[in-house]
């Protein structure tokens, strides 16, 4: 204990000096966001100063090992790291689904010599990574995928569309689930790598209900894709997927929770002033269920420390967190009124309110639609029978 | 403090758990007792026993010969009561009473609490008047009479108000009815003439009663804490009730769940086991997660309270409204999935809805508990 109090007053100094004022405040665009990458700029010099220490020091990805680039953080150190950031409202240096998804699945199936290669790129935000797991016929059956590799000694050929590539567009490799097994489903997909700027590989942004295209479809047509870049084992890629799907999930369910968004409220009164007497009673009845998850989220939080908690728990953070999202966003459009039905004026931040409303719709269909994670709830919790 | 129990607790939820399912159990007590149209709606041979494994005094200070422990621990027996249905008067003597008479006098606890540690005393609250909990309006007056107060006024859904040897009333000593100050707690005598109480079983075999107090003698020290100060001690003594019927009623939920989906891996309809139906395994699935939700801000309104942090107010009435939602939902849809079977008074499935009826109402269902949220967030 007194190690981590220790640990906490160094933190909280290197914080102070290393951390700009301009990186203290709220996230406000996406321009906010530092993604890393090879086409990656600063949107200002505290952004570059901020980052460039986090790198320095571990802090992009403070709990992995310092040969790959961490900080080798214990849990309670990562944690009272945490802490000591959202106190200040630290903005993440990085965002990335390096960090985010390849770099667990990495850690866990990866090789050393991977790990050296890839991970250490990733803490320095060199290469920005897309995920490559959906296709036009394969969505919450994502097994039945049909983009193919064929075998041609040292390499394999990758034809196939995948959809739903966040930020492929934007993006510098990929981490892609193949077919190299069509005799097998569940043991014939590869986790391949690949570079998007191979041969072959094309990107085509997809424009949302709310304006805007994170999404990206991505072609693929004849990519040769050198036989060593696969993580795990050939036609094994589903375990690496079905384990990343997990740290998905977490990610996705972190969405609906934490404790400073949790009520609102408050907040909603003095947006709009006054409340009608049952829009009130609705944000009072959803401050409810947001306060109890927040709650749920951290208990989970603590039981994976200690594994006490289920392996399918993630999916019930999921679930539940993002459909309380979808309800908290309902309710923000209610108190907003007709102000937040303006869709790109100068008061509402280029129509801020409608467009994340209608975003939060996503929630519970990315990752594993809400009916996907009931379903493993019944199977993997509940243990029902023929699900 | 990490949101799940620590060793030594998890030993007491082992050994409440075996207990309240030997013990406690629906057969053996609730049924028991009900068919039977007894008077207390529990056995006092069961309370006894309470009292050996030391439940009786989890709340109480270990100076006056309890266990003083927390609501962490208090919650922990609750949950295992709520999952087996075991009527006694925990709530209302060892959590209820138990916390205001911490705050009282040498003589008072003197008096009371090695009867409640050792299980032989019953303890009641009378706080409400009228048929909702509005602890913020108190009528009852307590005018100064000599050396002590005479107390006057009507007092509604008094827990094992006739079996109780003494019985902790709120009354108003100074002020106007809705005024936060000038109220006083009393500890009043079962046998103390001008009390009188009207008992009536509740949906759940339970007893309460309605109570007046007709002129009521009593010196001044039955006051528990200071005169026209009640009202952090009735505070105190509301969140200690509340999150302990929350925790109650989590045991409900889970106790009603872990029947039902029993029940889908065993009924078959069509050919098939009811639980392959994804129409139920959905329902199942949603009901799993609520519950789930629901444990968790009990604990961590229980850890709050056991830590006496600010916050702790607020998460005890998010804990009582969640948990009055979601036991709501468990014991609806366990009486729909179990069919006409679960509208027989064979079948235990309807006795949890109608514990969980009683259990919401008690100190504030869960509109009370909401509208409370608003107004601690300022809204």
């Amino acid at each position: 204990m007194a190690d981590l109090d220790t640990f906490r007053s160094e933190t909280r100094a290197w914080l102070e000096a290393n951390c700009p004022e301009e990186m203290r405040q709220p996230v406000r665009d996406e321009e906010d966001v530092y993604w890393g990458g090879r086409r990656a700029t600063f949107k200002n010099e505290a952004q570059k100063s901020w980052f460039e220490a986090c790198v320095a020091k571990g802090y992009t990805v403070p709990a992995w090992p310092k040969d790959y680039g961490g900080a080798g953080l214990d849990a309670g150190e990562a944690k009272v790291l945490r802490e000591e950031m959202s106190r200040i409202n630290a903005r993440p240096p990085l965002s990335s689904f390096g960090i985010w998804m390849l770099g667990p699945a990495l850690l866990h199936f990866g090789t050393e010599e991977q790990k050296k290669h890839y991970l250490t790129q990733i803490a320095r935000g060199e290469i920005r990574w897309c995920q490559g797991y959906s296709e036009p016929g394969s969505g919450s059956d994502l097994v039945s995928l049909q983009t193919y590799g064929e075998d041609q000694g040292d390499h394999w050929v990758v034809n196939g569309q995948k959809v739903w590539t966040s930020y492929a567009d934007q993006a510098d490799w990929i981490f892609c689930l193949v077919r190299t097994d069509k005799t097998n489903k569940y043991q014939g997909i590869t986790f391949m790598l690949f570079d998007m700027e191979t041969p072959g590989v094309s990107t085509k942004p997809i424009l949302l209900i709310s304006g805007n295209s994170p999404f990206c479809e991505t072609f693929f047509d004849d990519v040769k894709v050198p036989k060593d870049q696969f993580v795990g084992e050939v036609n094994r890629g589903w375990d690496v997927a079905k384990y990343l799907l997990g740290h998905e999930r977490e990610m996705i369910s972190g969405a609906g929770g934490g404790d400073r968004t949790a009520a609102i409220g408050a907040a909603m009164l003095r947006h709009a002033g006054e409340l009608d007497p049952m829009l009130r009673a609705e944000l009072a009845m959803f401050d409810v269920d947001a306060l109890a998850y927040s709650a749920m989220g951290e208990k989970f939080l603590d039981e994976i420390k200690v594994g006490k908690a289920h392996p399918a728990q993630p999916n019930t953070m999921k679930y539940a967190g993002t459909e309380l999202n979808k309800r908290r966003h309902e309710l923000m459009m209610s108190a907003g009124g007709s102000r937040s039905l303006e869709w790109d004026s100068e008061e509402t931040g280029g129509g801020k309110p409608s467009r994340g409303w209608l975003r939060t719709k996503a929630n519970s269909i990315e990752g594993g639609t809400s009916e996907v994670m009931l379903n493993v709830i019944s199977k993997r919790i509940l243990d029902l029978p023929g699900s | 403090m990490p949101l799940y129990h620590d060793e030594d607790q998890a030993m007491l939820a082992d050994s409440a758990s075996q207990f309240m399912a030997e013990e406690g159990s629906i057969n053996k007590q609730l049924r028991h007792w009900r068919d039977r149209d007894c008077k207390d709606g529990f056995g006092h041979e069961l309370w006894k026993q309470f009292g050996e494994m030391g439940f009786t005094g989890i709340l109480v200070a270990e100076d006056d010969g309890g266990l003083g422990m927390g609501h962490v621990e208090a919650g922990i027996v609750l949950e295992e009561i709520g999952r087996n249905l075991t009527p006694s008067p925990f709530l209302t003597s060892s959590v209820l009473a138990a916390t205001a008479l911490g705050q009282a006098s040498d003589d008072l606890r003197g008096r009371y609490l090695p009867g409640l540690v050792s299980g032989d005393s019953v303890f009641a609250v009378a706080i409400d008047e009228g048929a909702k909990h509005r602890p913020e309006r108190i009528k009852t007056r307590a005018e100064k009479s000599g050396n002590g107060f005479r107390l006057s006024g009507k007092k509604d859904f008094v827990i094992h108000g006739a079996s109780a040897d003494m019985i902790v009333v709120a009354a108003r000593t100074s002020g106007a009815d809705d005024d936060a100050d000038g109220i006083t707690l009393f500890a009043v005598p079962k046998d103390v003439a001008g009390l009188s109480q009207v008992a009536v079983r509740l949906v759940d075999s339970s007893m309460a009663t309605h109570l007046t107090l007709d002129g009521v003698d009593l010196d001044g020290d039955a006051v528990i804490g200071e005169v026209d100060g009640g009202r952090e001690i009735l505070n105190r003594m509301l969140n200690a009730g509340r999150i302990g019927a929350a925790a109650e009623g989590a045991g409900v939920a889970r106790g009603a769940m872990d029947m039902t989906i029993d029940y889908l891996k065993q009924r078959k309809q069509f050919g098939k086991l009811i639980g392959e139906f994804q129409a139920l395994q959905h329902r199942a699935a949603h009901l799993y997660s609520e519950v789930e939700i629901a444990r968790a801000v009990v604990i961590k309104a229980q850890q709050l309270l056991d830590a006496d942090a600010p916050s702790a107010e607020l998460m005890v009435s998010v804990a009582k409204a969640k948990v009055s939602k979601v036991a709501g939902l468990a014991v609806r849809e366990g009486v729909q999935m179990h069919g006409g079977i679960g509208m027989t008074d064979e079948y235990d499935i309807g006795l949890y809805m109608k514990r969980d009826r009683a259990l919401q109402e008690f100190l504030g269902d869960a509109y009370y508990h909401a509208e409370r949220v608003a107004q601690i967030s300022g809204y």
